[in-house]
């Protein structure tokens, strides 16, 4: 089970990611979920959003270079080692992490833990089989 | 062919009037333009001298210097109460350059032009889009007035508003584009904006000129747009667009209107003319201007010159694409560096666009050149990896082409300006 994100090229320029969320409020667009990752000349922000067509669109629209990517969200309890489970089994198996990032839901019980893998089939596969919890992008959204 | 009888003329024809052109010219400057008479008189010249087309080589050569030092009207020959018109260059390098025309000169500019757009496979039946700027910039009115006198339509649209020139492109049914190679690029970039395939569009041929691109980018120009596109030439000083012109045959270079602008090739250090072949600095004498002729007046343009026959007939000579700009050169840590190469360099690598600009600093007694290169959806991933690699393989690539090691910078989409008219990829932030 895939979660699509949507990445968005940001120059290293003053106002850029206020210009992006002013875009995404204006179309109606909420973001679930979000991390920047950062060079010293450029960065990528990565959103999980509820309508990612739209954002997609309307970033585009106004001028960003925009793409759509595939990651998987693993749901874990809310407590200590919940990440490290889920990592024991992806490198038990070979597969390494490219970028991940977590965000804990409204309930505070579980954590969802974002993860974009060198071989995305392979670690679903994987995650299945040791009984993780995966979730949807409809699902995240209704969280 | 528009006049078929001048364009096929054997060498020597056309060597005779180019003498009887040049001498009646020399004369005339002579007589009426003070500063040329000054220069003939320093270097010892009589304007009974030139005997044969060779004794070209005695004149003094004309610079973009001297063409300021006579700001506004100082090197027209002719009353102004001749002159019907003027046009101005932008100033970007220095002061402006101002150059006016008679109404006969009017008349050979619509001529000349119509020539070339002949030369490109337009006819009477094309609905022409023209959108080189309208204004004292000589592209637009002057190509305006050959499409008038060849018989086609113009559609006078001048630079700005791509979202607008598209639809109009399409509603119109546009057949030849005119425009700036980068602005033709932008229309590209308008058109999927709004969501028009080429395919929608009737254009055929876009003529393309004003400002040095090289043969990727035509690639890319004719791939995006669905057309084959051709090089111009020409320059204000000379007469404007329509001084030469590629034919269909586009790998043998463009066709000089030599009947009208006497070509040379020069070395620019030495400033001894140079056999046909030969790369260096294009120098043109107008020979059948009247109000504003010049001799041997140097463009700083570098090209080369062919006279072998080109397939379509014609016999005039023909110039290389003008690859750099003897004032573009960027000479970065004592390499001579070309825009023209990084752009070169920039098209060979999958999914870049040639949009770039090039920024060069000194940090202390060291130059620092940077390559500034908008990320296109092509290129872009949510992996910093894979942006920091396509960034080393630029880097590397450029080290490879010309030996100088540059910091590559992405930037977002179109924001590099895209000019209406020339684009600008060189910033020199050094303080020599």
């Amino acid at each position: 089970m895939r979660v699509e994100q949507i990445a968005v090229f940001l120059e290293n320029k003053s106002g850029r990611l206020a210009e992006i969320t002013r875009i995404l409020a204006e179309n109606d667009v909420n973001i679930r979920a979000l991390s920047v990752a950062d060079t010293a000349d450029f960065g990528i922000l990565r959103l999980i959003v509820d309508k990612v067509d739209k954002a997609k669109e309307s970033l585009r629209a106004g001028g960003f270079t925009v793409g759509k990517t595939n990651v998987v969200a693993v749901e874990v309890p809310d407590r200590s080692g919940g990440l490290a489970s889920v990592l024991k089994e992806i490198n038990e198996v070979g597969i390494n992490v490219e970028y991940m990032y977590a965000f804990v839901n409204k309930s505070g019980e579980n954590a969802v833990l974002i993860f974009r893998f060198d071989e995305m089939d392979k670690a679903i596969d994987v995650l299945r089989d040791k009984g993780f919890t995966l979730l949807s992008g409809a699902q995240i959204c209704a969280l | 062919m528009w006049v078929e009888e001048i364009e096929t003329l054997p060498r020597s024809g056309l060597d005779s009037i180019q003498l009887k052109r040049l001498q009646a010219l020399v004369h005339r400057v002579y007589d009426k333009v003070q500063p040329y008479r000054n220069k003939m008189d320093q270097a010892g010249i009589r304007p009974d001298a030139i005997r044969t087309l060779a004794d070209l080589r005695k004149l003094p050569f004309t610079t973009k210097d001297d063409l300021r030092a006579s700001y506004p009207f100082g090197l027209f020959a002719t009353p102004m109460d001749d002159v019907i018109r003027v046009h101005a260059s932008s100033g970007t390098t220095g002061q402006s350059t101002v150059v006016g025309y008679t109404a006969s000169d009017i008349n050979l500019w619509a001529t000349v032009m119509a020539r070339c757009l002949t030369m490109a496979g337009v006819t009477r039946g094309d609905m022409v889009h023209n959108a080189y700027g309208y204004g004292l910039f000589t592209g637009g009115l002057g190509a305006h007035y050959g499409i008038e006198a060849l018989g086609a339509t113009v559609i006078p649209v001048s630079g700005g508003n791509s979202r607008r020139q598209v639809t109009i492109m399409r509603d119109f049914g546009s057949t030849v584009l005119l425009s700036t190679p980068s602005y033709a690029l932008n229309l590209a970039d308008a058109m999927a904006d709004v969501g028009i395939t080429a395919a929608e569009l009737r254009l055929r041929v876009g003529i393309h000129g004003a400002e040095p691109w090289s043969e990727s980018m035509r690639e890319e120009v004719e791939r995006k747009l669905g057309i084959k596109a051709v090089d111009i030439y020409g320059l204000s000083e000379i007469i404007g667009p329509g001084v030469a012109m590629e034919c269909l045959h586009t790998e043998h270079g463009m066709h000089i209107l030599e009947d009208n602008f006497l070509p040379e090739i020069i070395d620019p250090d030495t400033m001894e003319p140079l056999p046909y072949g030969e790369a260096g600095e294009l120098v043109f004498t107008t020979l059948t201007k009247e109000a504003f002729p010049l001799i041997r007046y140097r463009t700083k343009d570098i090209s080369r010159l062919f006279l072998e026959p080109c397939g379509c007939g014609r016999t005039l000579v023909r110039m290389e694409k003008v690859t750099g700009r003897t004032d573009d050169m960027l000479i970065i840590r004592g390499v001579n560096v070309f825009p023209s190469q990084v752009e070169q360099v920039l098209v060979g690598i999958e999914g870049v666009e040639p949009h770039y600009q090039i920024e060069v600093t000194r940090d202390g007694n060291l130059d620092i050149m940077a390559v500034l290169v908008e990320v296109s959806e092509h290129i872009f991933s949510d992996e910093i990896k894979v942006l920091e690699n396509l960034s080393r393989k630029i880097q590397a690539d450029i080290k490879d082409m010309l030996g100088v090691t540059c910091k590559v910078k992405l930037v977002e989409p179109r924001s590099i300006q895209r000019s209406e008219g020339k684009a600008q990829r060189v910033i020199d932030k050094r303080k020599l």
